[in-house]
């Protein structure tokens, strides 16, 4: 199979005046877990809406195995699971029924005794008391419920929005679990989500959206490439010049004994020079501490998108 | 000892917190949110009293053309419809408003009331939004005494509103007509009241106002076997909150202490809905629910099954409803009935214009018609239960998975259908027939089923109505509504208020006609049937392009 599961070319979607999505693109390839982020109302959701289905794309294509998400929806839903970030589940339905009846929407052929006991072991891990009526069950309740249903069927591509909202610490690793083991299996998986603990440990490549529009994408090692190394050093000259350097940022020195303690960050381009320069004034000792992907994102999250694509920085610059 | 001060220290500055506290705001905000939906219910009756009043006035302009109508309307039937029956000795204007219409706006008005009141208590605990609410500084009444207070706001609207108009232009005496819609906003208000404690009942709005519902048809039920029984009603008459208001005599001899038991009632009401609120969580209800099934039954595998699954129980009490009220009207058609309704139709010209050559045919169209807009209704809120189901993501959670847009339209529309087609048959026709059956009485199950069939072809169209203003513009499927309205007023008005034709023609039962009365007219079955079949094919069309509100 030579199609990506996922392939968006410069997606447009309009309500009325509001651009809800403004030339996005995304590709996630098969075996590949990729992270969605993007502050809220970026447009995660209504691109995830446009891939089932549910709304239409004012302009670009987006497809699924090469399929039109529009026209080949039910198809394409065969080869899918898809999770919501707020369930919401029939009133009147058991948990155990409502994953049911999900199953059977999807017309696989897994024979029934084999389904059932992989309910059964889905249930256990989630811990979901599955005879409790839907209306009874907590937000994470009903996440688990969605969740179990989407890993109970055995699909190329799982959809995630948001999927461990409401969920404790211990059923998110429990996620965390399962979606590593669908990707050892070969599945790609699209991920959307604010908990960038949860993208680090998971995804193998991350998009990040602005206002309906791709800013960043790529693996997260080439993202830290883009940004920062915090840097702290103890060095026995005057270390005035370095302020003034291109590529050095938050530069603050505080005198230590008859040393001077510095402290600043660097742009990773610049990073050969100013360690030339560093060796230049005496240098007794150095920390460098790699950017976390928490300050990747914010960065992204509360600047434009122009400052990320110069590659400059916003003024606000987020601490661990 | 300090952390257990502290909060009543910061308590203390404020004014003293009741259970009440913030009624006022929340009142302002709910009267904010309804406003449109107030309105429309208050102003539409109170003009719909006053078109009532002028029309009657101009159909019957002299008191012999009144008593001929007086006539008709102390059979059984009519009184089942109508009132108690003051002042059929002098049929004045204001007598028969009060006997033939009370009993209409106290319907209408009690719908108006248990729906804004499940809205704005229950509706809004199921979705959770009162959480938010009561979270606040609010007290625990505080919402159900703003809902009450707004239906005390929109009927007192109303009463105002529809008396103006009585007097003015329907030139009816000021009392009287003040006293009659007073009584009628206060049975109201028995039912909002009502509908407060069934709110406590059950988890669900739609199950608390169905509960109301329930109230409202048996308390019409129960003052119509009373009054039947006797004329000027029975003790049995007494026990229905509707006689309240009819047995005021208003416009004959105008008495006011019935509305005391009114003010009883909405009290008691009150007070128990207050105590049983206290008794439960927000959120719970004080009918438990049991563990449920692990796994689901092997049928619940389509869109179909899951709709039939989410209506069947509201389509066995539909069903059961029914079944109680045309069962016993056919038990009425056993032995003597034809001589009954034939000496009432040989009274005066013009019951015998209103009935025809066969008063028993006329009996049968005028049950049918009856059964066929209980069954409208039923239809359009079956359909409308697929905007909630959209609107909270639960539909675009079916379509992830491969089901397709038609299949989950058709899925709901096959549910209203199959309701509508077995209240209509079973409810209604095979209920007459068995009811008649029993008591010895003469009835052709075979011109039941026929007429029940013509209905059928009615709802079809206003089930694909319905269903095409929801895949074309869902923001106004309150249009179906609209149109039964349409319905309603020509079935039992337009005749009699000689309705323009284009307006009629609107009415999908207008096409079906009176059988058995008249016979069917072929071309119109086959033009109710394209037209359902076309409005069917622009709903599936519709629902195929457009977006998901939600998923």
């Amino acid at each position: 199979m030579t199609e990506n599961p996922i392939e968006i070319v410069d997606l447009h979607k309009s309500f009325g005046a509001v651009k809800a999505l403004d030339g996005l693109n995304l590709v996630v390839r098969t075996g590949e877990v990729a992270g969605f982020l993007g502050p809220n109302g970026a447009g995660k959701s209504t691109t995830i809406r446009v891939l089932l289905g549910l709304q239409r794309a004012s302009s670009g294509t987006a497809r699924l195995f090469g399929g039109d998400v529009w026209r080949d929806a039910v198809a394409l839903h065969r080869r899918l699971s898809y999770v919501p970030g707020d369930v919401s589940l029939w009133p009147n339905l058991t948990g155990g029924e409502a994953i049911d009846y999900l199953t059977r929407l999807h017309r696989g052929s897994t024979d029934p005794a084999a389904l059932k006991s992989r309910k059964a072991a889905l249930l256990e891990s989630f811990e979901l008391d599955p005879t409790k009526k839907a209306r009874t069950y907590s937000k994470g309740n009903r996440q688990k419920v969605a969740l179990v249903a989407a890993f109970l069927v055995d699909p190329e591509l799982y959809i995630f929005d948001e999927p461990t909202s409401g969920l404790d610490p211990l059923m998110e690793a429990v996620f965390t679990d399962h979606v590593r083991q669908v990707k050892a299996a070969g599945k790609a998986v699209l991920l959307s989500s604010h908990i960038l603990s949860e993208v680090e440990k998971l995804c193998d490549t991350v998009t990040i959206i602005r206002s309906g529009r791709t800013v960043e994408s790529g693996t997260i090692a080439e993202l830290r490439h883009l940004t920062h190394t915090s840097v702290s050093a103890l060095v026995a000259h005057d270390p005035s010049g370095l302020a003034r350097r291109a590529g050095i940022h938050d530069f603050t020195s505080s005198r230590a004994g008859n040393m001077t303690q510095v402290g600043f960050s660097v742009d990773n381009t610049k990073m050969n020079d100013v360690m030339t320069a560093l060796t230049g004034l005496g240098l007794h000792s150095l920390t460098a501490t790699p950017p976390s992907v928490e300050e990747l994102f914010m960065r992204h999250y509360g600047g434009t998108s122009n400052n990320i694509s110069n590659g400059r920085r916003g003024a606000e610059v987020v601490g661990r | 000892m300090s952390t257990l001060t502290a909060p009543q220290r910061s308590m203390s500055p404020q004014p003293r917190a009741s259970t009440l506290t913030g009624t006022g705001y929340l009142l302002r905000f709910t009267l904010r949110r309804s406003r449109v939906r107030l309105t429309v219910w208050a102003v539409s009756l109170a003009v719909f009293c006053v078109y009532y009043v002028v029309g009657v006035a101009a159909v019957y302009p002299n008191a012999a053309d009144r008593q001929n109508r007086a006539a008709v309307m102390s059979s059984p039937g009519s009184v089942i419809m109508g009132g108690p029956g003051y002042g059929l000795e002098d049929y004045t204007i204001g007598a028969m408003f009060a006997n033939e219409m009370a009993i209409w706006l106290i319907v209408l008005l009690a719908t108006m009331n248990i729906l804004m009141t499940t809205r704005n208590t229950r509706a809004e605990e199921a979705t959770g939004r009162s959480e938010l609410v009561r979270a606040l500084p609010i007290g625990r009444h505080a919402a159900s005494v703003a809902a009450f207070l707004v239906v005390v706001i929109a009927d007192a609207i109303f009463v105002v509103l529809g008396s103006l108009l009585l007097v003015s232009l329907g030139d009816l005496a000021v009392a009287d007509s003040v006293a009659l819609l007073t009584g009628v906003m206060l049975t109201a208000l028995v039912f909002a009241g009502v509908t407060t404690v069934t709110c406590q009942l059950t988890v669900h709005g739609r199950a608390a106002s169905g509960l109301a519902f329930a109230a409202l048809g048996a308390s019409i039920l129960i003052r119509g076997v009373g009054d039947i029984q006797e004329q000027h009603g029975s003790w049995l008459s007494w026990v229905s909150p509707v006689a309240w208001t009819q047995q005021m005599r208003p416009y004959v001899d105008l008495r006011l202490w019935p509305l005391g038991l009114s003010v009883v009632a909405v009290l008691v009401m009150l007070s128990l809905g207050a105590f049983l609120s206290t008794r439960r969580d927000l959120g719970g209800s004080l009918l438990h629910t049991r563990a449920g099934r692990a796994h689901a039954t092997p049928a619940l595998a389509s869109p179909l099954a899951l709709a039939f699954r989410q209506q069947r129980s509201a389509l066995l009490w539909w069903f059961v409803g029914c079944v109680m009220m045309f069962a016993p009207l056919g038990v009425f058609l056993g032995g003597d009935a034809e001589n009954i309704l034939n000496s009432i139709a040989d009274q005066n010209s013009l019951t015998a214009k209103i009935f025809g050559d066969d008063p028993l045919a006329a009996f049968f169209a005028l049950m049918l018609l009856h059964c066929a807009l209980a069954v409208a209704v039923f239809s359009i809120a079956s359909v409308l239960r697929v905007k909630p189901e959209e609107d909270e993501g639960r539909l675009g959670l079916g379509l992830s998975r491969s089901a397709s847009r038609s299949t989950v339209l058709l899925a709901q529309l096959a549910v209203a259908g199959f309701g509508a087609v077995l209240l209509l048959f079973g409810g209604g026709a095979l209920a007459l027939w068995g009811g008649a059956r029993a008591s010895g009485g003469e009835a052709d199950l075979v011109t039941l089923l026929q007429g029940a069939g013509a209905f059928a072809l009615g709802i079809a169209v206003l089930i694909t109505f319905t269903a095409a203003l929801f895949a074309w513009v869902p923001k106004l499927t309150a249009l179906s509504w609209v149109l039964f309205g349409v319905v309603v007023v020509d079935s039992f008005f337009g005749g009699l208020f000689e309705l323009p034709a284009a307006v009629s023609r609107i009415s999908p039962f207008w096409w079906v006609g009176d059988f058995p009365t008249t016979p069917l007219e072929p071309s119109h079955m086959i033009g109710l049937g394209a037209v359902a079949v076309l409005l069917l094919s622009l709903a599936v069309a519709g629902f195929r392009r457009r977006d998901l509100t939600a998923g």
